[in-house]
């Protein structure tokens, strides 16, 4: 039986980052928060790394922030889902 | 129920839903046991981005690990498969041999991609479907390994995605699909036209009302070409079967539950029905795999194969687990989803199965950005757009409240609003051995679900 700890410790992990694409309106705040993370293409397509490395965590902090529809969501460690 | 030393809430399938579920029975403040148990080896992660961004190289095929609350506090389960359900000792089996006792189940098992039948070359090599991250993992790396000609069945969503992925490799696609357009099952020929142009702007040969007899292999086993039933034949050294998905169900044959491959039965609030149509006071489902009368659309018998329905319904799922019996709150959902596909970001909200006219509200099909609005008799009952994302929570809530058709018509930037039928194939059978009882006229909100072989 696989028994997989769950902890979130190591520095070398990346951040997990999802938006709902559903809610999110291609308006690009987090573009401007976060550029190496979120990138909007074309019209309205918003682009995003779903695994970036926990230097940005400060920058993705901010765009959680900054979007209006709150669409993005990171896990950064134990304790800390935003 | 939330001593520690009872066996607690199960959850079996550790994907989008599940996780989901299992966060909002903490939110909720459940502070027992929560055992998540999935057969895939991975932690939940996100599967929209498989057939965009992987396929086309952007992101790894292991990169979309999903954020999770951390004091989700949950025994995982990885690489188990659950194969059976006893619903009177409240156990389920896994095909280790262990059994696990539960006070709550929360089936969430989603869907699997259909496969090709066996008989007509499924077997064959380079031929592949898109579930997982894993078969996305394969497919790409048969992508990089440069097939000379694709071959895609099934112009649904995940097939437009696959071949617009496929055209941005610079690699030769062929689609092949029964219908006039692509995703006339989502969206209808007069809007899927659209796509039709952008398939042949982006360099895909497109054949309509076209469909796969069976594959040939060379003597190494390899696909070699396709026949179709016009009797022609289709040369490609890379298939990808896109013909949507069936509901993981398997597991619960023995279970007397409302269940076949076309999901498994609830009722409004979320509780699995057993074979005499009562509901289950402890076992609930949510996401794909869930089937369930959907007050918006008459009560209809629905399951949505999409994210936001998963997030949502495993959610909602989660709270009525932990409700008492006499607040067991129904499940109201507006299905909504997105694709992007040739440049172009697509959303819809709605069901649009029954519409008899739609309506550009704003923006033109010829420029490629748009939303339209689906009618029947008068109501609004569906949404999409074409690069004009902004317009439609507007529509949505009209949707919501099955507001006139067209709906807001002084907030509609035309001079002249342009209708046409919407031109839906007509309905399938529903597949697979029937559900007892007379609930059988389920019909599914399905990304890749346009071709039919047989
Ligand atoms: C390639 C692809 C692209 C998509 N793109 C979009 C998109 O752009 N927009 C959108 O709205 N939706 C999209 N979707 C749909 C969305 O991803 C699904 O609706 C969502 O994944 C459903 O979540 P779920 O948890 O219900 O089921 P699933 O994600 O299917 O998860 C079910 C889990 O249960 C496991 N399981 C099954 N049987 C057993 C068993 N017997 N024992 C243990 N575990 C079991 C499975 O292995 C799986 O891990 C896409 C889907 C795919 C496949
Ligand atoms: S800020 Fe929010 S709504 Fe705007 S593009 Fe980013 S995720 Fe989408």
């Amino acid at each position: 039986m696989t028994l997989v700890p769950q902890t979130i410790d190591d520095a070398e992990v990346p951040l997990r980052v999802v938006v709902d694409l559903n809610r999110c309106q291609g308006y690009a705040q987090c573009c401007f928060a976060a550029p190496g993370v979120f990138d909007v293409r074309g019209h309205e397509i918003l682009f995003y790394d779903p695994a970036p490395p926990r230097a940005r965590r400060g920058e993705i902090e901010r765009a959680v922030h900054a979007c209006p529809v709150r669409a993005i969501r990171m896990q950064a460690e134990p304790g800390v889902t935003q | 129920m939330s001593g520690v030393d009872t066996p607690g809430m199960i959850v079996v399938g550790a994907s989008l839903a599940g996780l989901h579920g299992a966060e909002a029975l903490r939110l909720n403040g459940y502070r027992g046991r929560i055992t998540i148990v999935g057969d895939e080896p991975h932690r939940p992660y996100d599967r929209p981005p498989l057939s965009k961004h992987v396929l086309s190289g952007e992101l790894a095929a292991d990169a979309t690990e999903l954020p999770q609350r951390a004091d989700l506090d949950a025994r995982w389960m990885l690489g188990q498969a659950v194969i059976g359900l006893d619903r009177h000792a409240h156990t389920i089996g896994l095909a280790d041999g262990a059994v696990l006792a539960y006070d709550k189940l929360l089936v969430t098992t989603g869907a699997r991609a259909r496969p090709w039948p066996v008989e007509s070359g499924g077997t064959l090599g380079n031929i592949f479907t898109l579930r997982g991250r894993d078969d996305a993992a394969r497919l790409r790396a048969a992508l990089v390994a440069g097939p000379s000609r694709i071959l895609i069945v099934g112009a649904g969503l995940i097939g437009c995605e696959a071949a617009s992925c496929c055209r941005s490799l610079g690699l030769p696609v062929t689609l092949i699909d029964p219908n006039l357009t692509p995703l006339a099952r989502s969206l209808g020929t007069w809007v899927g036209g659209v796509i039709a142009d952008c398939l042949k702007d982006a360099g895909v040969t497109y054949r309509p009302n076209a469909q796969v007899l069976r594959f040939e292999g060379d003597a190494t086993g390899r696909v070699v070409r396709a026949h179709l039933a016009d009797e022609h034949v289709v040369e490609a050294d890379l298939v990808i079967v896109a013909l949507g998905a069936v509901r993981e169900t398997g597991w619960l044959k023995a279970a007397g539950l409302m269940a076949d491959a076309s999901g498994l039965t609830c009722d409004a609030a979320c509780r699995t029905l057993d074979a005499d149509g009562a509901p289950c006071p402890d076992i609930y489902a949510a996401g794909d795999v869930a089937r369930w009368p959907i007050s918006l659309y008459g009560d209809r018998l629905i399951s949505v194969e999409h994210w936001g329905n998963a997030v949502a319904q495993g959610g909602h799922a989660a709270r009525n687990m932990l409700a008492p019996a006499d607040d067991q709150r129904p499940y109201d959902h507006l299905p909504a989803f997105w694709s992007s596909q040739f440049g172009i970001n697509i959303k819809a909200v709605g069901l649009s199965e029954g519409a008899d006219t739609v309506a550009i509200v704003h923006g033109s099909r010829a420029s490629r950005r748009f939303l339209a609005v689906y009618g029947r008799e008068g109501r609004s009952i569906s949404a999409v757009s074409f690069d004009q994302a902004r317009w439609l929570p507007a529509y949505a809530e009209a949707i919501r409240i099955g507001g006139a058709f067209p709906p807001i018509r002084d907030a509609s930037d035309q001079d002249r609003i342009v209708s046409g039928l919407p031109g839906f194939p007509p309905p399938r059978r529903v597949s697979g051995s029937q559900v007892s009882g007379s609930q059988v006229s389920g019909s599914h909100v399905s990304r890749s679900d346009e071709a039919r072989h047989a």
